[in-house]
């Protein structure tokens, strides 16, 4: 909502300067986007009177001109307008004027004849963007007098970000009676009386629909002159409020939405059909808009109709066929009440935001169109003349919109506000918002007045009050807290604990997506189902991701090409699964690692990251769980990780996630030539943790006994080690595995592979002979399970 | 043959000019080995008379004693000045970088998001989640926020066939937490939102932080507190915080805060207000008994204010170069 600062005084005009009134209206909640300052930087520029127009002898296309200024004898002006005509008045310049541009005009001669100064268009005035002439000023602008003077200048336009619940803002007067009840200001509302009909012309509505349309007031103006042009202090404050000057008629009903927030339609009365009947659309129904743009009008729109089908959408927008053109001169004029119910989303179906749909979804005062129609006329029987009709007010008042008083308690205000106001400030408060205050026994009853819809329950009082007292004036108060303590249980995961573990293994944290490419999200989780958004943003942003890989894949790959060669990302966020109706989210961990293992450095032989340091990491992981042994790795296969280099991990034998290479071509599908090892766990299956309980540690000595063997190649290290703690499980503390060996000196297919066990009683101290008898178990098992052969 | 005296002066001064431990030990073997010199002379007492052999004796073990204590002194030093030989060879440049793994780091918006939480959690608030495919009862219309009314198109909502949604705030979890845990309730509940809507100071994803205290007796005047304490510990320093009157259907009153930044400007970081009574009754909570405040920011917000983020879109973008500067 934007409007000039000039009129809103016209209203209401408190003591305070514009800057001052941006912040009370922006504290009270009318947040000011933007305060312009206009028509600064008009110093010395006048009203000029064109005396005589003659030709340029030199040029075509100027004329010289004799312009009087007020001040001494007429001067002469070049001026190359093609509006500029003798009689007129115009905006001047004289040699030496610094124009808001910051241009200074100098005393010159133009192809050999001397100007004096200059004709403005409202360009070089900053007043606008019509260039094609010079500005028009009215006839009886006195000769001489400051152009400023004139126009009212200078002036401010405020832009107000108004919020959807004051539909009743969206007017000069909807802002002024707020700002009389925020500064304290008499509010002084333009008389509007009624024009007297001076023909008896009405044209017929037939209220057919009345809880749609309960009020349709209506008026015929004949022969108004369709030459005759908006005065400049109309379109300047049309101009200020951001709307241009188009014709008389359109003028003076934009101007009386802006003045008083009800939006009005001129028809040309000559284009009518039969009587004007507001509906709602049928299936199949068209209509061109003025605009010329074709629309299929839905069934839940109200539209307005004659005997010719649809001729406007209400509230919204007039249609082609009746709309008034250049030549009309009979005018029927239009300020109905089309209820918020019929209105909200309606505008959006058919990308039709108007100035009248945005006032009409949010609540037009049912009471207004009336006064709407009064003022209309008037303006227009000023401007183009014409003779008009009477006012009809069509109205079904049992559909109009009922407004319940309301109860404000005295208790309920300080328990929502934490603070007592006094009870005068709080009537006075009321009062100033036309809520016609009475003090009952708990606080005030009070009548919400038709222009506001926003006043429903007690609450919507209690902001009323705080808004106007102030927020600022409310003052801090630390509350003691009854709710009692409560902490997660101590095994849940602890994201932050995992996070921080990644960090300090290099690893860096992303935020990617959780929408992503469709093809991508089959390429990675092997055409899983996924679900599709219904308005994704792009294409590329169409499915809730299956996994965390392709962001962190898209994220790996951006930094390659910004020259990183190593690149360590890890992501804790959620996946998306099942169907639309019964979507399930998980939350994961997942990560990526390429490049180097260690970053480039003295004394390392650079060397890529593989299968087994980030396997490292996840092992690292896994013992913050305090149940490391419960994690079992085993070969898998999956659509996204290279065949012999992916792994499946459970815990407790229940699945909980995957670990492997990813597959050269997924990662060339990313634009990735390396080699790209990743992760994706399932957080809540993964780590939820033991609660540990201390175990008595041993005060015997342990004896560390090595063992190599050799066994085919395809008997994997977890056998073994299962196989060895089988064989003396009271014994065997901990098993490391040392050395892998294949090559030289091993027959192919088969592997040498060295065990160092850790073996320890708990009672006594271990004897040679002890060690000696547990390693011949061991080693018998291993010959019985997998013919392992001891290697010396 | 040489007198006493004059043998260990001699043994003395070999000692002292031996240059290593085993030029030591030779002149140790020459005077004090079993054919050593004085050995020898302890070997010949037999030869003396008997009344001289005690005094001879003792003069002998006394020279054998002082060439002792002198073997044993240059042994020290010897070892001492070996030893510091082969320390100073294990000198290493100290100014060589560590060799190892480096440290990642968190994202900005993780580590704004910790602090937030932390700050809250001190303060004795739970942090639940919800879900982000939500339906349209608990993202607006437990919410107060009719089908059609005009606040909904604030939000440009992400639909999925059939009409469930990605939830356009966090305030969703308020309801469900009210659901579940019944009140008095005090929580924030940080996570991902979405919206349509992509372009300079729009990603179509974005985090929040939704907080609510239901209560007996808690008031705008509360809020204030909280709101003011919280920015406070934030950013670290003191700040004029301005409560603007606005509207949201979820809060009655409601006011949108702006902050004092160091410029003069006032940069609005959150907005917030009184639990509107229809939602406390949406979820069976008497607002009679009960009332409280919801306040809800975006974490980006906070992210970029705190760390001088200029772009809002770099925080998506994972450039390393960025994303290391938060390490």
């Amino acid at each position: 909502m934007k409007f000039s600062e000039q009129w809103l005084r016209e209203w209401v005009n408190p003591t305070l300067d514009a800057a001052a009134l941006a912040h009370r209206l922006t504290m009270a909640g009318h947040e000011v986007d933007a305060l312009e300052a206009l028509g600064a930087g008009l110093d010395g520029v006048v009203v000029g009177e064109v005396v005589e127009v003659g030709r340029h002898p030199d040029a075509d296309r100027l004329s010289v001109c004799r312009v009087a200024t007020g001040n001494g004898e007429p001067v002469e002006v070049v001026c190359g307008a093609p509006n500029v005509r003798a009689g007129m008045k115009s905006p001047f310049a004289p040699s030496g004027t610094k124009l808001p541009n910051g241009m200074k005009l100098r005393r010159s001669k133009i192809r050999g004849v001397v100007s004096n100064g200059m004709l403005c268009s409202a360009v070089e005035l900053a007043l606008g963007d019509d260039e094609d002439g010079i500005v028009e000023l009215p006839d009886d602008a006195p000769t001489g007098s400051p152009l400023a003077d004139v126009l009212g200048l200078p002036d401010h336009a405020f832009d107000l970000d108004l919020t959807p619940n004051r539909g009743d803002c969206f007017s000069v007067q909807g802002i002024a009676r707020d700002v009389s009840a925020l500064t304290g200001t008499t509010l002084t509302a333009p008389e509007i009386r009624p024009v007297k009909a001076t023909i008896k012309d009405k044209h017929p509505v037939d209220l057919v629909l009345p809880d749609g349309c309960p009020r349709f007031a209506a008026r015929v103006i004949r022969n108004t002159d369709p030459r005759a042009r908006s005065p400049l202090w109309m379109t300047e404050r049309l101009r200020r409020s951001g709307l241009r000057s188009i014709s008389p008629v359109v003028d003076v009903t934009n101007y009386v939405m802006l003045e008083l927030g009800q939006p009005l339609h001129a028809y040309d009365l000559a284009r009518l059909n039969g009587p004007i009947r507001p509906r709602l659309a049928t299936e199949g129904e068209e209509l061109t808009l003025l605009d010329e743009q074709h629309v299929k009008v839905l069934p839940n729109t109200l539209v307005i109709t004659d005997d010719s089908g649809v001729i406007g959408l209400a509230g919204m927008k007039g249609g082609l066929s009746t709309a008034v053109t250049g030549s009309t001169t009979d005018v029927f004029l239009e300020a109905a009440y089309w209820p918020p119910a019929f209105m909200v989303g309606r505008a959006r179906q058919y990308g039709l935001h108007t100035d009248a749909s945005l006032r009409f979804e949010r609540g037009v005062d049912p009471e207004l169109p009336p006064d709407a129609i009064e003022r209309a006329t008037a303006l227009l029987l000023d401007i183009a003349g014409g003779e008009a009709g009477p006012m009809v007010d069509h109205v079904v008042r049992k559909h109009l919109p009922k407004r319940d008083s309301q109860s404000l308690r005295r208790k309920r205000l300080s328990q929502v506000l934490g603070t007592e106001i006094e009870t005068d400030q709080v009537t006075g408060i009321l009062d100033k918002l036309s809520l016609s205050p009475k003090a009952d026994r708990n606080g005030w009853s009070v009548q919400v007045p038709s222009f506001r819809f926003d006043i429903e329950v007690e609450d919507d009082l209690v902001e009323e009050v705080a808004r106007v007292y102030g927020y600022d004036e409310i003052p801090e108060k630390t509350a003691v807290a009854e709710t009692p303590l409560a902490i997660a249980p101590e095994s849940s995961p602890d994201l932050d604990r995992i996070a921080t573990s990644l960090v300090a293994r290099d690893y860096q944290e992303v935020i990617t997506y959780s929408f992503i490419d469709e093809k991508l999200d089959a390429l990675i989780s092997g055409n899983l189902p996924s679900l599709k958004l219904e308005n994704p943003i792009s294409s590329e942003m169409s499915v809730m991701r299956n996994s965390i890989w392709p962001g962190l894949m898209q994220a790996a790959s951006g930094n390659l090409s910004r020259q990183q060669d190593r690149v360590r990302f890890f992501e804790i966020g959620n996946t998306y699964h099942g169907t639309v109706d019964a979507p399930r989210e998980v939350l994961r961990l997942a990560a990526v690692a390429l490049g180097s293992a260690l970053e480039e450095q003295w004394g390392y032989k650079s060397q890529n990251v593989d299968f087994f340091d980030i396997k490292a990491d996840l092992q690292a992981l896994f013992l913050g769980t305090g149940c490391a042994d419960e994690f079992a790795f085993s070969a898998a296969e999956h659509a996204a990780l290279q065949p012999g280099q992916a792994a499946k991990i459970k815990r407790d034998g229940e699945p909980v996630g995957v670990l492997g290479k990813i597959h050269p071509q997924v990662a060339k599908q990313f634009e990735i030539e390396q080699s790209v090892y990743a992760f994706e766990l399932d957080v809540a299956k993964t780590f939820a943790a033991r609660v540990p309980v201390a175990e008595t540690i041993s005060k015997f000595p342990a004896i560390r006994r090595d063992i190599a063997i050799v066994v085919r190649d395809d008997v994997s290290a977890a056998q073994l080690v299962d196989a060895v703690r089988s064989a003396v499980p009271e014994l065997v503390r901990t098993v490391r595995i040392f050395d892998v060996y294949k090559g030289p000196g091993i027959e192919a297919g088969l592997k040498s592979i060295a065990l160092g066990l850790i073996l320890q009683e708990t009672s006594r101290t271990l004897t040679d002979d002890d060690a000696d008898t547990a390693m011949a178990a061991v080693l018998g098992k291993l010959q019985q399970e997998f013919a392992a052969v001891l290697r010396d | 043959m040489q007198s006493l005296n004059e043998l260990v002066e001699l043994a003395s001064s070999e000692i002292d000019a031996a240059g290593d431990l085993s030029a030591l030990d030779a002149v140790r073997v020459r005077y004090l080995g079993k054919k050593g010199e004085l050995t020898t002379r302890l070997k010949g007492l037999s030869a003396l008379p008997a009344d001289e052999r005690p005094a001879a004796g003792q003069a002998i073990n006394s020279a054998k004693t002082q060439l002792l204590d002198t073997l044993n002194a240059r042994r020290e030093a010897l070892q001492a000045a070996s030893l510091e030989r082969s320390l100073h060879a294990e000198a290493v440049d100290v100014t060589l970088p560590g060799r190892g793994l480096s440290l990642g780091g968190r994202h900005p918006v993780s580590r704004a998001a910790m602090r937030i939480e932390k700050i809250f959690r001190d303060a004795g608030f739970g942090v639940p989640t919800g879900p982000e495919i939500e339906d349209d009862y608990h993202n607006c219309t437990a919410l107060n926020i009719p089908e059609n009314h005009p606040a909904r198109a604030m939000h440009d909502t992400f639909y999925f066939p059939g009409g469930k949604l990605l939830r356009t705030h966090t305030s969703p979890v308020q309801i469900r937490s009210m659901v579940e845990e019944g009140v008095p309730i005090r929580i924030i509940a940080p996570g991902r939102v979405y919206r349509c809507d992509s372009d300079q100071t729009h990603t179509p994803m974005f985090h929040q932080v939704e907080g609510l205290v239901i209560d007996r007796g808690v008031s705008f005047a509360n809020l204030k507190a909280v709101l003011h304490q919280f920015v406070e510990n934030y950013f670290e320093r003191r700040a004029n915080l301005r409560f603007r009157a606005s509207y949201f259907p979820f809060t009655e009153p409601s006011a949108e805060v702006d902050v004092e930044w160091e410029t003069g400007k006032w940069l609005e970081i959150l907005g917030c207000g009184m639990v509107h009574p229809k939602v406390l009754e949406n979820v069976g909570v008497d607002p009679e008994e009960f009332t409280g405040y919801a306040f809800g920011m975006g974490i980006e917000r906070l992210a970029m204010l705190r760390y001088g983020v200029r772009d809002l879109r770099t925080f998506f973008e994972n450039d390393l170069r960025f994303l290391r500067q938060f390490n």
